[in-house]
């Protein structure tokens, strides 16, 4: 099992070698890339199929399952020595599982959406880089290695964002995501540092066996595991230092569906799950786990409420679900959280991808301009909705299963307030999904041409050859041109303006068959993969606790259906039916609509504090050090200068002067050996 | 009666006008002129410490060392100022000047 795990890890490395270094044709980088990564979601099912026989092995043995290790000497420090390796358990097993098979539709899905875009190498190389930092972070056997690849992931994520880098949009938000992340990793990094100096170990069983036997706890722990939540908090954009997600939604639409929905930003959740037990033992981190979710959860679904752009909106639903697992987390249940984690990131995956489908067709991404592509585009048209059913909690899609767990486990702590958190969360998630759906698929289109004609056996049609692209005027492509790549449009999300005639809009149309068939296949798990995790019979939980969870609470699950229901209900009356004035609702709620639009002044609040704050410090550092430190190297100069300037003047090339100083120092020396021979 | 003390005076007094001369005075050769009295007033004290010092157990030959030294003395100084004759010619013709002023090739 070990060269499993190895191969896994290792497959997409190569492909961004062969890719790197070959420079194969556009085409044939994409499908290496798939190659590679279906390799590793082979050798995952096959990881996954062994750890479930060994953990039946140990259920059967009424044991815990034993973690399959296999670890490589990397550097020694005095006597220590410092390894890296992979680390199979049920929890990475399913991680594994989640990543590859995302991953793998991702790139499928990628050669239709990234068609003709001349960065089409690059980005196959980038998304290689990122699978395999993502399986690095998720096969990690100690702290050491989780943050190397963890600050693989962000970097990866930033060369992702910033893809057209010659937005200056995506330039700005691939700079705004890498360094508010940062923030929360050095947490992180102080976090893990601080264990080590107390136990002298980064490796996570060794850890667990200090907290187990006592030599790790209290105070330092609890200070350690928050300093560690804060890179959770960096990367799975928790509040405070959500802002950059939305942000992030600039890079390809395929890029936000792998890295910022269903993989990356759950780093973060595994990150809290790996570092459980740790977390268990410290009451406090935990209960800020709780509490930090739990807010963000409502926070951010607050402002997904009124988002125009349809890729904001599931960013902050993103935001809001990783809130959710966060919160499950906090209160205690592994197995909640992780079972939304595993459910979200196939819905929400598929979300994106229907959303970048509808990009790709109508080349607009404001809710307000799209509409009716229900019957221009109904394959994206019924998976999104699946997607947002699942979003929604409707019975019986994924989504409600594991949002239901976690409230249940959120009720079962007792604590009244995140209940009540997550059941109005549960209630605007409807709501705003509702209205993203109905704004894009029904009605009138409302863009800038008129309702777009329904061009007979339009769908399913392979794309258009991209030779329209050179109309469009933008920066040269440097490198090895290859026949066929041209320029994006600079304004367009999805940069393939000009085959499509003028008036965008004017022929939506639906996607390509390699696009439409990784969301049919995406729709199947945002349907069943709930009832892995079905109260009274949790598979899920059993296989990743090798126990029962608790059972589900009634009152629980019935306020949750209630309250989605409502907020469908809500949704449809005003977006769909017109029965309630949307432009009326704004009015009512002027000041609150305005703060929401505002993002809560949390954009303007931190740019303050950058633009102002911090540059006005660095300016008076740099006074500083340019007055007063500077200065005082250039007194020492100076006064040598002067020095020097005044012995100049001795040196007057006249013989008697020389003379004299030599008989005045003859003198001298006399006086002294009299003086001396004297005594 | 004439002591050592009217010798040293005597050859401290040649010694300074010669010092000063020799600090003092622009032309070279008016300057070679006061380093050999100079040379001359240290030729006195040694001739007039050589007249006046006994033999002792350190300075077994008495008189004869200082009349030695004044001998050497000569001879260097008659040695010195051909050179330094031979040093102002080629001074005087590359430079047209015996002027101490202005031989100040080394003036910063």
């Amino acid at each position: 099992m070990p060269s499993t795990l190895w191969l896994i890890l290792l497959l997409p490395v190569v492909s961004l070698a062969l890719i790197t270094l070959l420079r194969p044709a556009p085409r044939w980088s994409g499908r290496l890339t798939i190659l590679a990564i279906g390799g590793s979601f082979v050798f995952s099912v096959v990881a996954f199929f062994e750890m479930l026989t060994r953990q039946q092995a140990a259920v059967a043995a009424h044991q815990e399952v034993e973690p399959v290790v296999s670890m490589v000497p990397w550097f020694q420090l005095g006597k220590t020595s410092f390894e890296v390796g992979v680390l199979a358990d049920p929890l990475a097993a399913i991680m594994l599982l989640v990543v590859t098979t995302v991953s793998l539709l991702v790139q499928v899905y990628s050669q239709g959406y990234m068609a003709g875009d001349p960065g089409y190498r690059r980005y196959f190389a980038f998304m290689s880089l990122f699978t395999f930092s993502m399986l690095g972070l998720v096969l990690a056997p100690n702290f050491l290695q989780m943050f190397i690849f963890w600050e693989l992931v962000g970097v990866s994520s930033y060369l992702l964002i910033g893809f057209w880098y010659h937005k200056p949009e995506a330039a700005y938000a691939a700079k705004k995501a890498f360094i508010t992340t940062r923030l929360g990793d050095l947490g992180f990094l102080v976090g893990i540092l601080m264990l080590y100096a107390y136990t002298g170990t980064f490796d996570f069983h060794q850890l667990q066996a200090a907290v187990k036997v006592g030599a790790l706890g209290g105070a330092v722990l609890s200070t350690a595991m928050v300093l560690v939540f804060m890179g959770a908090v960096g990367k799975s954009a928790q509040f405070p230092l959500h802002v950059w997600l939305p942000d992030a939604m600039e890079g390809p639409t395929p890029v936000s569906a792998l890295i910022h929905a269903a993989t990356m930003v759950a780093a973060g959740v595994y990150l809290v799950a790996r570092a459980f037990p740790l977390f268990q033992a410290a009451p406090t981190a935990l209960m800020v786990v709780a509490v930090v979710g739990g807010f963000t959860a409502f926070f951010a679904a607050t402002m997904g409420l009124v988002m125009s752009d349809i890729k904001r909106v599931l960013a902050y639903s993103t935001v809001s679900q990783l809130g959710y697992m966060m919160l499950g987390l906090g209160v205690g249940a592994l197995s909640a959280g992780m079972f939304h984690l595993f459910t979200h990131a196939f819905f929400k995956a598929l979300l994106f991808l229907a959303a970048g489908s509808v990009i790709h067709g109508a080349m607009e991404q404001d809710l307000f301009k799209l509409g009716g592509l229900r019957r221009h585009m109904p394959w994206t048209a019924l998976t999104f909705a699946i997607g947002g059913l699942s979003l929604a909690g409707v019975p019986p899609l994924a989504g409600f299963w594991s949002k239901d767990e976690v409230l249940t486990a959120v009720y079962h702590s007792g604590n009244g307030l995140l209940l009540a958190l997550g059941l109005l969360t549960a209630f605007m998630t409807a709501f705003y999904i509702t209205r993203a759906w109905l704004l894009a698929f029904a009605g009138e289109w409302r863009g800038a041409a008129a309702a777009p004609p329904l061009p007979p056996g339009y769908a399913l049609t392979p794309r258009p050859s991209p030779t329209g692209y050179a109309l469009t005027p933008g920066p040269t492509p440097t490198g090895r041109g290859v026949g066929g790549e041209g320029v994006p449009a600079a304004g367009s999300e999805a940069g393939h303006g000009g085959s499509h005639g003028g008036s965008p809009g004017a022929h939506a149309h639906e996607s390509p068959a390699v696009m439409v068939v990784p969301l049919l296949i995406l729709a199947v798990p945002s349907v069943v993969a709930g009832f892995l995790g079905l109260p009274g019979a949790n598979w899920f939980g059993s296989f990743l606790h090798g126990e029962e969870e608790s059972a589900a609470e009634g009152i629980v699950i019935a306020s949750s259906v209630v309250l989605a229901g409502l907020g469908i209900l809500l949704g449809y009356l005003t977006y769909g039916a017109r029965a309630i004035s949307a432009e009326g609702l704004t009015a009512a709620f002027r000041p609150i609509h305005a703060l929401l639009v505002n993002k809560y002044g949390l954009d303007d609040l931190y740019g303050w504090l950058v633009n102002r704050l911090y540059v006005g410090i660095s300016l008076a550092l740099a006074w500083f050090d340019q007055r007063i430190v500077d200065g005082l190297v250039n007194l020492v100069a100076w006064l040598a200068a002067q020095v020097g300037r005044g012995v100049t003047r001795t040196a007057t090339g006249q013989l008697p002067n020389y003379a004299l100083a030599v008989f005045a120092g003859v003198v001298v020396i006399a006086n002294v050996v009299a003086v001396v021979a004297g005594r | 009666m004439i002591t050592l003390q009217h010798f040293l005076v005597l050859s401290a007094v040649i010694f300074s006008i010669g010092l000063y001369g020799a600090l003092a005075k622009r032309n070279v050769v008016a300057v070679l002129m006061c380093i050999e009295l100079m040379f001359n007033a240290v030729n006195i004290t040694l001739v007039a410490f050589a007249r006046y010092l006994p033999a002792t157990a350190g300075n077994p030959y008495g008189p004869l060392t200082g009349q030695v030294f004044a001998l050497f003395i000569i001879a260097v100084a008659a040695a010195e100022a051909a050179v330094a004759l031979a040093i102002i010619l080629a001074v005087y013709r590359t430079r047209r000047s015996v002027n101490v002023e202005d031989v100040n090739l080394l003036q910063s």
